[in-house]
This record gives C-alpha cells, sequence and structure tokens, in this order.
C-alpha cells in the first residue's frame, strides 16, 4: 500500500503533516485526482502518470479494482489470446498504474466539492484532498429487482455474485435472471456447482454476445423461461422459489429453487454528483461529444459511469485514456 | 496486524455463542474476492474495537456446518453475536464506516 501522504518539501512541513494529516493533505493542491479503480481509472492512472501529472487515484475500499473482480475468465480484452481472470487483469492495471507513480489509496470517496479552479475530495475518514481537474469513473453497480423479498432473502438465496456464492449451491436448483453477457456467464459458471439452471429472461431471445448465448443454448445443465419476469421470490427464512409471470399471456407460474443470482443490468453509480453535475436521461454523467468533459469546468468522467450502451471492459479502457488527454490539454491551459 | 482468530465448526459454540463480549464473524472463503478485500477490514476493527469486540474468522469451505446452520448463502457475511444470538448481518463487503454505522450499538 502507498503512503497516506506525498512525501513532503520542508522538515517544518514534516511536522505539520505529523500533527495534523487532514490538514496538511488539504492544502497541497494536486494537478489530478481519479475516482474509482475500474479499468477507466486505472487507464486514466497509466496515461495522467506518464504525462507526469502524479495521479492520486481514490481506489475504494472494498470496490478496489470494480466489476471485473467478480468475474473468472475476460476472454474479450485484446491483448490476451488465452483470455486473463478478471482479478488478474485488475492487478496488471494497477502495477501498471503504480509503475508511472500513480499514487493509489483504497479508500472510498463520501463528498465531491467541485465548483471553482480547486476541487475538493473527501474520504470516509474525514481527510481531504484537492487538486485542480478530477477524473470521475465511479463505474456502475448491480441492478436489483426491486421486490421486497429480494432484499430480505438477499444473503439467503438471492445472490448477485456468482464466483462468490456458487459454492453453496451444490445440487441444488437455482435461477439465474436476465439475459445479457453477464447472467450468461454467470448461469454457465454457476452449472459447476448447482444440479440445474434456468435462466428467466424477459424477452424471446438473448441479448448475450453470440459465442456466449451459444454456449449456455447449448448447455445441458441450463433451461431458459422466455419472456418472463419475477414477480416474486419465495420462501421464509430462505429462498425455496421464484413466481414467474409470463409476459405474453400473464400466466403466473411458480419455479422451484433454491438460489436467485440476479443478473439484469447495471446502474451508474452517481450518488456522488448528484445535483453537482448534469446527468442524461439514462441516469449516466454528461459528458460533451466524444469526449470526457462534463457540466463543469476542470471536471471530467470516465467509463461506465458515462456510458449506458457499450460498458465493456476495453470501452472504458479508452474512454479513462480520453479523459486522462482531456485532462492533460485542460491543466496546460489552466497552467499557461 | 490483526486481533481476528480463526473459528472452526468445532470451536464456535465456545469462541462465539458463549462469549461474554459481543463477537462480530466474518465467513469468508479463500476463492471470494470480496473476502479478501473485506478481511483487512475486519483485521482493524479487531485491533480498534478490541475492548468493545471480539473479531472471529469462519472460512466456509473448511467449515460448512455452521454457514449452513445459519443459512449463509452469500459471502462475506459478516454476523454480530451478543449472547449467543445474532444480534446483526452485514452481506457483501463494506468499508470500514459502515460496520461502525450498523453495529454501532456495540462499537461506539
Amino acid at each position: 500500500m502507498w503512503p497516506a501522504t506525498q512525501a513532503g518539501a520542508s522538515t517544518k512541513e514534516e511536522v505539520h503533516r505529523s500533527v495534523s494529516t487532514a490538514e496538511n493533505t488539504a492544502s497541497e493542491v494536486r494537478d489530478v485526482i481519479i475516482v474509482g479503480s475500474g479499468p477507466a481509472g486505472y487507464t486514466a492512472a497509466v496515461y495522467t502518470a506518464r504525462a507526469n501529472l502524479k495521479p492520486l487515484l481514490l481506489a475504494g475500499s472494498v470496490t478496489a479494482g470494480g466489476e471485473l473482480m467478480n468475474t473468472t475468465d475476460v476472454e474479450n480484452y485484446p491483448g490476451f489470446p488465452d483470455g486473463i481472470m478478471g482479478p488478474d487483469l485488475m492487478e496488471n492495471f494497477e502495477k501498471q498504474a503504480a509503475r508511472f507513480g500513480t499514487e493509489i489509496q483504497f479508500e472510498d470517496v463520501t463528498e465531491l466539492d467541485l465548483d471553482g479552479d480547486i476541487k475538493t475530495v473527501t474520504i470516509g475518514s474525514g481527510e481531504t484532498f484537492r487538486a485542480r481537474s478530477i477524473i470521475l469513473s465511479m463505474g456502475s453497480a448491480y441492478r436489483e429487482l426491486g421486490l421486497p423479498n429480494e432484499k430480505r432473502l438477499s444473503g439467503h438465496g438471492v445472490s448477485w455474485c456468482a464466483t462468490c456464492d456458487g459454492f453453496f449451491f451444490k445440487d441444488q436448483d437455482i435461477a439465474v435472471i436476465g439475459g445479457g453477457d453477464s447472467a450468461m456467464e454467470e448461469a454457465l459458471f454457476l452449472t459447476k456447482f448447482a444440479r440445474s439452471v434456468t435462466v428467466v429472461h424477459r424477452r424471446d431471445s438473448l441479448r448475450a454476445s453470440k459465442i456466449m448465448a451459444d454456449r449456455a443454448l447449448a448447455h445441458e445443465k441450463i433451461d431458459f423461461v422466455w419472456n418472463s419476469g419475477v414477480e416474486d421470490v419465495l420462501g421464509g427464512d430462505k429462498v425455496t422459489g421464484l413466481r414467474v409471470k409470463n409476459l405474453v399471456d400473464g400466466t403466473e407460474t411458480e419455479l422451484a429453487v433454491t438460489g436467485v443470482f440476479v443478473a439484469i443490468g447495471n446502474d451508474p453509480r452517481t450518488d456522488l454528483v448528484k445535483g453537482k453535475l448534469d446527468l442524461t436521461p439514462e441516469g449516466t454523467i454528461a459528458v460533451d461529444g466524444r469526449t470526457s468533459k462534463t457540466s463543469v469546468k476542470g471536471v471530467f468522467a470516465a467509463g461506465d459511469v458515462i456510458d449506458p450502451t457499450y460498458r465493456q471492459a476495453i470501452t472504458a479502457s479508452g474512454s479513462g485514456c480520453v479523459a486522462a488527454l482531456d485532462v492533460e490539454h485542460y491543466l496546460a491551459d489552466f497552467h499557461a | 496486524m490483526s486481533n481476528a482468530k480463526d473459528v472452526t465448526d468445532a470451536s464456535f459454540s465456545t469462541d462465539v455463542l458463549a462469549s461474554s463480549k459481543p463477537v462480530i464473524v466474518d465467513f469468508w472463503a479463500e476463492w471470494c474476492g470480496p473476502c479478501r478485500k473485506l478481511g483487512p477490514i475486519l483485521d482493524e476493527i479487531s485491533v480498534e474495537y478490541s475492548e468493545k469486540v471480539d473479531v472471529v474468522k469462519v472460512n466456509v469451505d473448511d467449515n460448512p456446518a455452521i454457514a449452513a446452520q445459519y443459512g449463509i448463502t452469500s459471502i462475506p457475511a459478516v454476523y454480530l453475536f451478543q449472547g449467543g444470538e445474532v444480534k446483526g448481518t452485514v452481506i457483501g463487503a463494506r468499508p470500514k464506516q459502515f460496520f461502525e454505522k450498523e453495529f454501532a450499538d456495540v462499537l461506539s
């Protein structure tokens, strides 16, 4: 782990720092702070570090590495012909960012003050950091079904992480909700444990990439319930089934399962910036055209948090690069 | 640094249920990414709040009976026990401040 503060210049400062870390870090104005540590954040870090901007990356205490930390094989990130495990890929990202001098802190941002030329970022401990520019790359969070019993039974049959929880469903019948790549990956992964996996999907075909869809459709342990939505999660202390409604003819049926894995998409993590930055109708942070410029000067955004459409590791990465280059130009004007 | 000790199916009753102090139990496994992120945070809590609470870890891979008894199907799962009863649960990896708030009754 990296030191909490950058090495100071004078001895006097050192003494002062030991008295009040929070006050001291607040007085130092950095060039750029990056919030979030998925592919977008780390790519922005690599580029801004190589531009000698000494980025501070606030990676998150438990969310560091982002969504790929909960995946297994990543087969579509170019440069890895044999695929790479999600956590290994993110470890590589981190190493590469650190190699060029990114200061990485595993802290959670709790508040952003984006007004004016100098922005202030507050972390969980109350400590603050200041910078001339900010790159927001908070990514997205799992979407929930929004059913009361889903929350109640969360951790008792309802899950969002197949790699974490598949183990608990050995030889059981389970359901995966969703029709995208994430849902297919979860379904395929869960076949290692489960007796059967039933995919419940709102449409009559899969949104997943052809290769993932074909693998799931061909798998002997995976069944599909098409055109259907989940009306309720059933069970007292633990999940015993799902009430499923056919969206075409309106009929309701019960599906006996002991586990439910929800993979119905993601929502951008914008809680920190609500009311401070313009958002799009889709809920992502609005940026100017193909740039990363948000509605506030000196604030840039990248990755899933600006992307309602593609949301791939590689597009997030590219987007992080865009943000880094935009920051470089912004700071050149700033200092001019 | 950590004061968190490992608890097994065999020692759970003595170390957790019969404990005079409140006990935070971390159900985890090696293959669970978020569990590895959460470990150091609970280690911190075990040191900072050592007078108020014990923190213990149950590896669910090696100790499936206890996890099954409490119907745990998602990890990381953090349970707070007091007087042999479950007083609070947190599912999923959360920041330190989240636990301080959620378990404020025993930590503050």
